[in-house]
């Protein structure tokens, strides 16, 4: 079995968001990057699905669309533990032409498991994966929280409100993972760093697409006004302010 | 032409969150002078459809289908594609919401339309279609442009309100065309908490943090909520400590939440806890530590011990209720 992981490149989840050219540019200076969160969590579940099913998980392959300047995230998700890398050369525009790209190359390689966040921490699309799967014509699995081969049988469970649900589905198919799917990421260790240098990545040129959506300005959400402070000794005012200021009890 | 909203059902019955979908699709629908339409997908009493109308639904395409036993997102995929075929929509809206998350991007596949996932407002225009969405786990807005004809928005829940209209409200039976194959994940079992007030469906939030230090202290939480007819949620710590069941976290990495009032009691605010509340209409912090971040986004705030303060909330709402 192959398991196919996409992985997003975003800046680091403290970073101090800026804009230039007019608020019309994300700026990245000295910004941080990063395996997008639950992308990360989704290789830790799939190396961990491999190590207990050994010889069932033939490979575990990272996909990335982006430039050269990502590469260094692509080769920490090796360091983690994946096997081989694919990167295709384009900017990420948007999803729509993010999907594009990854089914192209999902394709050719005949996956049977392809793994995706539920949202990427840069423009939070929610999207990608379900895009892929429907470019595919694959079965999805969205708001996955958990993933297991047991007697050779997929199980995967997905958050519904209030609950979760098991199901059964066909391979190959695609799961968006989230919350669950794995507790703590992987971290490299040092033998992972140092094969990772010497682990096929390959590069792939893009496809022609188009974005459906341009992201043409930002803005940082309107500062809050200042937190009013209460008396610790006087909890009532808090809860007068609350009803009759604020009227929200 | 129209716009077409997926009203999803729980059980049979809508739920606040599904009059706000209308409300907010019939602003869209006035400003393109275009109508609403409802699309139901399971077993709903022709008087619970009919409640959309209230909203400013003309139309409700109502799909009961005996194969149908639960969310399927190609079958649903396919059935939401024929109603936009069918009532000529120019706009989809959905719930940004589990559902919404898992059809929409298929059917933006599906119709080549382009989806703005997570939206806060109605389009600022519709020539071109322009709408304002968040980024960057919420901290920073983006005006975003779609360059197709029909586009697809998922919008974030508690953000725009519920608005009364009344209106004349038809409910027509939908059979749209499904294959066998189109079926391709199966429920096997379904695990679910009852009576709970759900932390997206909350009006009210209230959340501790480590601060709350140790799970035996969590019955002021649970006070409070249940006298605010409130929903209980913790930060990432507390959750994955086992403190407390993990569909109460909330964050970028848990749930993002739009209440009315959010209560953080010992939490510190970090950004990531901060991105998926950020949106709260009102923000309480209770905290010991008077530079703790959680204050710089709160409304309202009290430097103090969790432990101490929030029996005192409680005695105060008490009163208030009393009075
Ligand atoms: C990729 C990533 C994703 C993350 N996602 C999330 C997420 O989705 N949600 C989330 O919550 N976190 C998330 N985190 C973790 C986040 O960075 C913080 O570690 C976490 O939010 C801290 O939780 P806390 O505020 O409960 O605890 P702490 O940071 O330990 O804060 C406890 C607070 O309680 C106060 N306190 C202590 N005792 C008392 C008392 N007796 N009375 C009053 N106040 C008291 C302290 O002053 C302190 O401010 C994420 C981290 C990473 C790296
Ligand atoms: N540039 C990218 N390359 C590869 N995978 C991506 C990329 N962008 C997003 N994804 C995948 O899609 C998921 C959801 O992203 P999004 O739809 O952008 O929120 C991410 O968690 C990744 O698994």
């Amino acid at each position: 079995m192959k398991i196919c992981i996409c992985i997003s490149n975003v800046p680091d989840t403290t970073t101090k968001i800026k804009f230039v050219n007019n608020n019309t540019a994300f700026d990245n200076a000295g910004v941080q990057w990063i395996i997008n969160p639950w992308d990360e969590l989704a290789l830790t579940r799939a190396l961990d699905l491999k190590d207990a099913n050994a010889g069932a998980i033939e490979k575990i392959t990272v996909v990335n669309v982006g430039l050269a300047d990502a590469d260094p995230t692509i080769r920490k998700a090796l360091a983690i533990g994946a096997d081989n890398a694919i990167r295709i050369n384009a900017e990420p525009k948007d999803a729509y032409f993010i999907a594009t790209q990854l089914a192209e190359v999902i394709k050719k390689e005949a996956f049977d498991i392809i793994l995706c966040g539920i949202e990427s921490c840069d423009y939070n699309g929610s999207t990608v994966g379900g895009m892929l799967a429907e470019m595919l014509a694959y079965p999805s699995v969205s708001s996955a929280s958990f993933l297991d081969i047991q007697n050779g049988q997929i199980i995967v469970k997905r958050e519904i409100d209030g609950g979760q649900e098991l199901l059964g589905t066909k391979l190959p198919f695609i799961a968006i993972v989230q919350k669950g799917i794995a507790k703590e990421p992987r971290i490299p260790s040092m033998r992972g760093i140092m094969t990772a240098k010497t682990k096929p990545l390959q590069v792939v040129e893009a496809v022609a697409g188009e974005p459906f959506l341009s992201y043409n300005s930002f803005e940082l959400p309107k500062s809050k006004a200042a937190c009013k402070k209460i008396d610790p000794e006087n909890v009532k005012e808090l809860v007068n302010l609350l009803h009759n200021e604020a009227k929200v009890i | 032409m129209s716009v077409l909203v997926y009203t999803e059902n729980w059980d049979g019955k809508f739920k606040k969150l599904s009059f706000e979908l209308i409300s907010y699709a019939n602003e869209i629908a006035k400003k393109l002078n275009s109508t609403v339409v409802a699309l139901s997908i399971g077993n709903v009493a022709e008087d619970e459809l009919k409640l959309l109308g209230n909203y400013g639904a003309t139309k409700v395409l109502s799909v009961v289908h005996d194969k149908i036993k639960g969310l399927d997102n190609q079958v649903f995929t396919s059935i939401i594609a024929q109603a936009v075929e069918k009532e000529k929509s120019t706009v989809v809206v959905f719930a940004h919401n589990n559902t919404g998350k898992a059809i929409a991007p298929r059917l933006s596949v599906r119709l080549k339309a382009g989806l703005v996932a997570g939206v806060t407002a109605v389009p600022a225009s519709f020539k071109p279609f322009t709408v304002v969405k968040k980024v960057f786990t919420s901290k920073a807005l983006s005006t975003v442009v779609v360059n197709t004809p029909v586009q697809i928005v998922t919008l974030l829940q508690n953000t725009y309100g519920i608005i009364e209209t009344a209106t004349p409200v038809v409910v027509e039976a939908f059979h749209p065309q499904i294959q066998d194959a189109e079926f391709t994940t199966d429920i096997k079992e379904v695990s679910k908490v009852t009576g709970k007030i759900l932390l997206t469906d909350a009006e009210i939030v209230v959340s501790g943090g480590r601060g709350m230090k140790g799970p035996e202290n969590w019955g002021v939480i649970e006070e409070l909520a249940s006298l605010l007819g409130a929903a209980t949620a913790c930060s990432r710590p507390v959750s994955d400590e086992g403190w407390r069941p993990h569909d109460e976290h909330t964050g970028q990495t848990g749930k993002v939440i739009a209440p009315n009032l959010y209560i953080a009691a010992g939490i510190s605010g970090a950004i990531q806890h901060l991105g998926g509340v950020s949106g709260s209409k009102c923000i309480v912090a209770i905290n010991k530590d008077p530079d703790a971040p959680i204050f710089e986004a709160a409304d309202y705030g009290i430097v103090g011990d969790v432990l101490k303060v929030l029996p005192e909330m409680i005695a105060a709402v008490k009163e208030l209720k009393n009075s």
